[in-house]
C-alpha cells in the first residue's frame, strides 16, 4: 500500500466529500419535491400525494421514472444552442455555490478566501438561465418570463450582497469557516437581524420561489421561462428551483445561525437541522402568501429592503469602530 | 498557476474573436460573457482573486444581464443576421487587421524589451489589503468616482421619473408603465 501515500489519501477522501455533498445536494433538492406536496397539502387541510407506496414515500422515483421518459423535445422555432445551454447553466451555478459552505469542521469542499463573493458571482451567473431560456424557447410568455426574472434577480441580488456585508465586517473576513468560527460565542442573526431578513427576501426572490414567483406566474404567463420546455430540460430547471432553495437555507445557517455550532448534539446534526426549518420555513411562506404584483415586488426592493440594507451597513460599521477604534 | 494563466488568456481571446466575427447578437453577447469570465480566471491565476471575483459579480453578473435585456428586447430577427453577415466582407478586415497589427508589434516589442524577470502567480492579494489601499492612498479617487455614480443616479432616476397621475383610476397603467422603465 505504499501508493497511498499521505497527499495522494488526502485528495481522494477531499473528493469522496466533493462527491457526497454534489449528490447529497441534488438528492435533498429531489426530495423535497415531494416533501413541500405533502406539507402543503398538511398546511392546506387535504392530502397531498399519499398513494404511492406507503404514505406517498415513493411519489420521488414515479415522479423521476415519468421525467425521464418523457419525450424530450426541442421547438423546431427555438436557438437550440442557448436552449439546451440555458438548463445546464440553471444547475451548475447552483450546484458549484455548494462548494464553499462548510458543513462541519471536518467536511466542506473549498476553502476560499473570497468564499462569500464566489457565491453571489455564481448567484450573477444563474440569471443567464432564465434569460437564455426565455428567449431561446421563441415564445412570448417565455420571454415576458425572462424578462421579469432577471429586472427582479438583479435589483434583489443588489441589496443581497449589501445585507452580507455587514457579517463580513463582523466576522472579519469573506471566509465561510471563519464566518462560522466568529459565531461561536453570539449568532449573528442577533446583530445582523436587519441583514437576515433582508437577505432571507433576497434569496427568496433570486431562487424565484413564492410569493416572488412573478416569473413563471401560472395565471398570467402559463409558467414563463420554462414553457417550452419538457422532460429532463424542464426537470433541471425545476430541481434547480429547490437545489437554490437548499443553497439558500445552508447558506442562512452557515452565516447567521452559527452553522455547525450548538450544544451536545454533533455538529452535522445541528447543520442539518437548522438547515431543515429554513427549508421548512420556504415551504411555509408558498403555502400561506398570496402573490404581490410585479410593480410592488419591484419597489419593495429598490425603496425598502436596499436602503434597509444600507443603513445597516453603516450601523455596523460604527458600531464595529466605536468597539475597537483602529 | 502559469498553464491556468495562458489557456484561460487563450479561451478569453477566442471568445472575444467569437465576438466580433458571430452573427447573432445573443450569440454574441454569449462570447463576449464567457471572455469576460476568462479575463476573471485571468486574475485569479495572476493571484488577486478578489478582483477576479468583482469581475464576474459587476460585469459578467449585472453589467452583461442589462446588454442581453435590452438586445432581447429589441428582437432582432434574421434581416440583422443577413445584415452582420454583409458587413462581414474580407475587404473591411483589411484597415482594422494593419491597425492591430501595428498594436501587436508594438506590445510584442515593449514586452520584449524589459520586465523579463517577472513571473507569474506572486503572492496572492486579500480582499483586505485591496480595501485599505482603496480607503487609504486613493480615498480622494474612490470619492470621486462615487459623487460620479451619484451624479448618474440622479440623473436617471429624473430621466426614467413618471408623471403624477390625474385620477387614481389610472393607477394601474401606472403600474404597467413602471415594469417597462
Amino acid at each position: 500500500m505504499n501508493w497511498l501515500s499521505e497527499p495522494v489519501a488526502a485528495s481522494l477522501i477531499a473528493m469522496l466529500q466533493a462527491l457526497v455533498i454534489l449528490l447529497g445536494a441534488v438528492l435533498l433538492g429531489a426530495v423535497m419535491t415531494v416533501v413541500e406536496r405533502r406539507l402543503l397539502g398538511l398546511w392546506q387541510d387535504r392530502y397531498g400525494p399519499n398513494r404511492v407506496g406507503p404514505f406517498g414515500s415513493l411519489q420521488l422515483i414515479a415522479d423521476m421514472i415519468k421525467i425521464f421518459f418523457k419525450e424530450d423535445w426541442i421547438p423546431p422555432f427555438a436557438d437550440r444552442t442557448l436552449y439546451v445551454l440555458a438548463p445546464g447553466i440553471a444547475m451548475a451555478s447552483l450546484l458549484l455555490s455548494f462548494m464553499i459552505i462548510p458543513i462541519t469542521p471536518g467536511w466542506g469542499v473549498a476553502d476560499f478566501n473570497i468564499g462569500l463573493l464566489f457565491f453571489l458571482a455564481l448567484a450573477g451567473i444563474n440569471v443567464y438561465a432564465v434569460l437564455f431560456g426565455g428567449w431561446a424557447s421563441g415564445n412570448k410568455y417565455a420571454l415576458l418570463g425572462a424578462m421579469r426574472a432577471s429586472a427582479q434577480t438583479l435589483s434583489y441580488e443588489v441589496f443581497m450582497g449589501l445585507a452580507l456585508m455587514g457579517v463580513v465586517a463582523m466576522a472579519g473576513s469573506f471566509n465561510m469557516r471563519e464566518i462560522v468560527n466568529a459565531q461561536e460565542g453570539l449568532w449573528f442573526v442577533v446583530p445582523q437581524f436587519f441583514g437576515f431578513c433582508t437577505f432571507l427576501i433576497a434569496g427568496i426572490a433570486v431562487t424565484h420561489r413564492h410569493p416572488f414567483d412573478q416569473p413563471e406566474a401560472e395565471q398570467e404567463l402559463a409558467d414563463g421561462y420554462h414553457v417550452e420546455y419538457s422532460s429532463m430540460k424542464f426537470g433541471m430547471f425545476f430541481i434547480g428551483e429547490y437545489v437554490g432553495m437548499v443553497l439558500v437555507s445552508a447558506l442562512i445557517v452557515t452565516l447567521f445561525f452559527g452553522g455547525w455550532h450548538g450544544p451536545w448534539l454533533p455538529p452535522i446534526v445541528w447543520f442539518s437541522l437548522k438547515t431543515a426549518a429554513f427549508l421548512v420555513l420556504f415551504v411555509l411562506l408558498r403555502a400561506s402568501l398570496p402573490r404581490p404584483r410585479y410593480d410592488r415586488v419591484m419597489s419593495f426592493g429598490w425603496k425598502v429592503c436596499l436602503p434597509l440594507t444600507l443603513i445597516n451597513l453603516l450601523v455596523t460599521g460604527a458600531v464595529i469602530l466605536i468597539a475597537d477604534p483602529l | 498557476m502559469e498553464i491556468a494563466f495562458y489557456l484561460s488568456a487563450l479561451v478569453a481571446v477566442l471568445a472575444t474573436l467569437g465576438v466580433i466575427t458571430n452573427t447573432n447578437p445573443v450569440h454574441a453577447l454569449l462570447y463576449l460573457i464567457i471572455s469576460l469570465i476568462s479575463v476573471a480566471m485571468v486574475f485569479f491565476a495572476l493571484g488577486a482573486p478578489f478582483a477576479g471575483a468583482l469581475e464576474v459579480i459587476v460585469y459578467a453578473g449585472a453589467i452583461m444581464v442589462l446588454f442581453v435585456f435590452v438586445v432581447m428586447m429589441l428582437n432582432l430577427g434574421e434581416t440583422v443576421v443577413a445584415q452582420e453577415r454583409a458587413w462581414m466582407r474580407p475587404r473591411v478586415w483589411l484597415g482594422p487587421s494593419v491597425l492591430a497589427g501595428i498594436l501587436m508589434l508594438t506590445l510584442i516589442a515593449t514586452l520584449w524589451g524589459g520586465d523579463a524577470g517577472r513571473v507569474i502567480g506572486g503572492e496572492t492579494l486579500t480582499a483586505r489589503a485591496v480595501g485599505s489601499l482603496l480607503f487609504g492612498p486613493w480615498l480622494l479617487v474612490v470619492e470621486l468616482a462615487a459623487m460620479l455614480l451619484l451624479a448618474a443616479l440622479v440623473t436617471a432616476s429624473h430621466v426614467g421619473r413618471l408623471p403624477e397621475p390625474d385620477k387614481p383610476a389610472v393607477s394601474r397603467e401606472s403600474g404597467a408603465r413602471k415594469e417597462a422603465s
